[in-house]
């Protein structure tokens, strides 16, 4: 299955990029997303295995499955106000 | 209902009318600002950068929530993002309910709330033209 990625804030600038498309096996939860993104992407490693992730726009845990086309969102420690 | 999320100055007065009514005794107004302090060193302006339709969803949950937990009050809030020079404001959230104490504290509810959720960053510039990223802290009430 293949999943929407958007990188935001200073993980977009560690990694060089801000979106992407990832290639998962069926059945994959965010957690095993995250791990993907880490070894793929360029110093994706700087990014936290525990960093705020957002699925279709909401808050989400590693443990959450995936599905054909979902947007996954890596959301670095927040600042709004 | 004003918009949530904008690129232009905050419409403070938009988000009173909008929260107004005749039940509503007590309007509490925050406006959040770009602010120097000596840890921070010489700020200049701060970059707010955002998962904007993430943002205005999440906001709009915050003000929802907060209908729920104060049924009888009106409440209203405006996040600006992109480059905001010091003293600006970057946030500013009206709460009108019947009486001041509520008033208060779903003010505060939504805020802190639009800490610890919306998906919303800022990247500070100095006056040596240096930038960084700024994160919030824990428990941090200083902004």
């Amino acid at each position: 299955m293949k999943i929407n990625c958007s990188i935001f804030g200073k993980y977009a600038e560690v990694v060089g990029t801000g979106s992407l498309v990832l290639e998962l096996k069926d059945n994959s939860d965010v957690g095993g997303a995250l791990e993907k993104l880490r070894k793929i992407l360029p110093n994706g490693e700087l990014i936290p295995r525990t960093t705020m992730v957002a699925v279709n726009q909401s808050h989400a845990l590693s443990t959450q499955r995936l599905k054909d086309g979902d947007e996954l969102a890596l959301l670095p420690p927040l600042a709004g106000g | 209902m004003p918009e949530t999320i904008v690129y232009g100055p905050i419409d403070v007065e938009g988000l009173i009318a909008e929260v107004g009514g005749d039940t509503m005794g007590a309007s509490t107004v925050f406006l959040g600002t770009v602010r120097r302090s000596e840890d921070d060193g010489p700020i200049v302006a701060i970059d707010y950068t955002a998962y904007e339709d993430m943002a205005r969803t999440e906001l709009e949950k915050i003000i929802a929530e907060a209908s729920d937990r104060w049924p009888l009050g009106r409440f209203a809030a405006q996040h600006r993002l992109g480059r905001i020079e010091l003293g600006g404001a970057s946030i500013a959230i009206a709460a009108a309910t019947p009486h001041r104490d509520e008033s208060f504290e779903a003010c505060r509810f939504i805020i802190e709330q639009v800490k610890v959720r919306l998906p919303i960053w800022k990247k500070e510039f100095f006056e040596d033209g240096s930038a960084s990223w700024r994160e919030n802290e824990p428990g941090d009430n200083a902004d």
